[in-house]
């Protein structure tokens, strides 16, 4: 499975997300490759994946897509990530 | 997992910022002291901002500023800029904040590990909170992890 954490950079905000994720993935015995990019280039680097985890302010930018868009409020709270997560995959 | 270098001179205590661009800005001027970012480099973590939106602010009172790598980097680094009163940036639930964090990364693809570092401190809810009531540098090195410099 691909997860990929979209943010403006590409650097800081789906780094952390990308961190934090894995973490969510451990938790839940879950196994993913976790992916952080910069939405310009979302069309290429999710076009495998079955997640894309980012924030509100992302999901227009990455518009049309076959992978379930998960919207993050608070990018450390594993438990917010680990309940969508569950959702998405369950 | 090592934070990006974070000295003394990267630090702002109880600063004062009319809004979030003077904020941005003022953790863009602590990457000049330190010798991580020229004095560039702030419009480019302000642009990030306007293209995007507020998504920088990560966590409830917590933003982390920073742009691309590119010819307005010079090293990786880090700064901290703790805010006197706390600014709006327009996120619809972090709103507001009180801790800037600015981020240099001179290298896409190296960076990962310095995010990580600095998303470990921050799982800990309670360290923006430490931050934002810090009174000295050396006391948010200590929060942050790093050996006073």
């Amino acid at each position: 499975m691909k997860i990929v954490t979209i943010c403006g950079a590409g650097i800081g905000s789906s780094g952390v997300l990308k961190v934090n994720a894995e973490r969510a993935l451990r938790a839940l015995d879950l196994e993913a490759t976790v992916v952080a990019a910069e939405v310009s280039t979302v069309r290429t680097v999710a076009a495998d994946a079955q997640i894309i985890l980012t924030t509100q302010e992302f999901v227009e930018a990455i518009g049309k897509t076959n992978a379930d868009v998960i919207v993050i409020v608070n990018l450390f709270d594993t438990s917010e990530l680990a309940q969508k997560l569950e959702d998405a995959l369950g | 997992m090592s934070l990006p270098p974070l000295p003394e001179s990267a630090i702002e205590i109880d600063a004062f910022a009319v809004d979030w661009r003077a904020a941005v800005r003022l953790s863009g001027e602590a990457l000049v002291r330190s010798g991580a970012a020229k004095p560039g480099y702030a419009d480019e973590m302000i642009r990030m901002i306007e293209d995007h939106g507020p998504y920088v602010v990560i966590a409830p009172g917590l933003a982390l500023a920073h742009a691309r790598p590119g010819p307005q980097v010079i090293a990786n680094g880090l700064s901290v800029v703790t805010l006197k009163e706390p600014v709006r940036f327009g996120h619809a639930h972090n709103d507001p904040v009180r801790v800037v964090l600015g981020l240099a990364i001179s290298e896409a693809g190296a960076h990962l590990a310095a995010v990580a570092a600095v998303a470990n401190i921050f799982n800990d809810s309670s360290a923006i909170n430490e931050l934002a009531a810090a009174t000295s540098a050396a006391e948010v090195q200590r929060i942050m992890g790093v050996n006073p410099s």
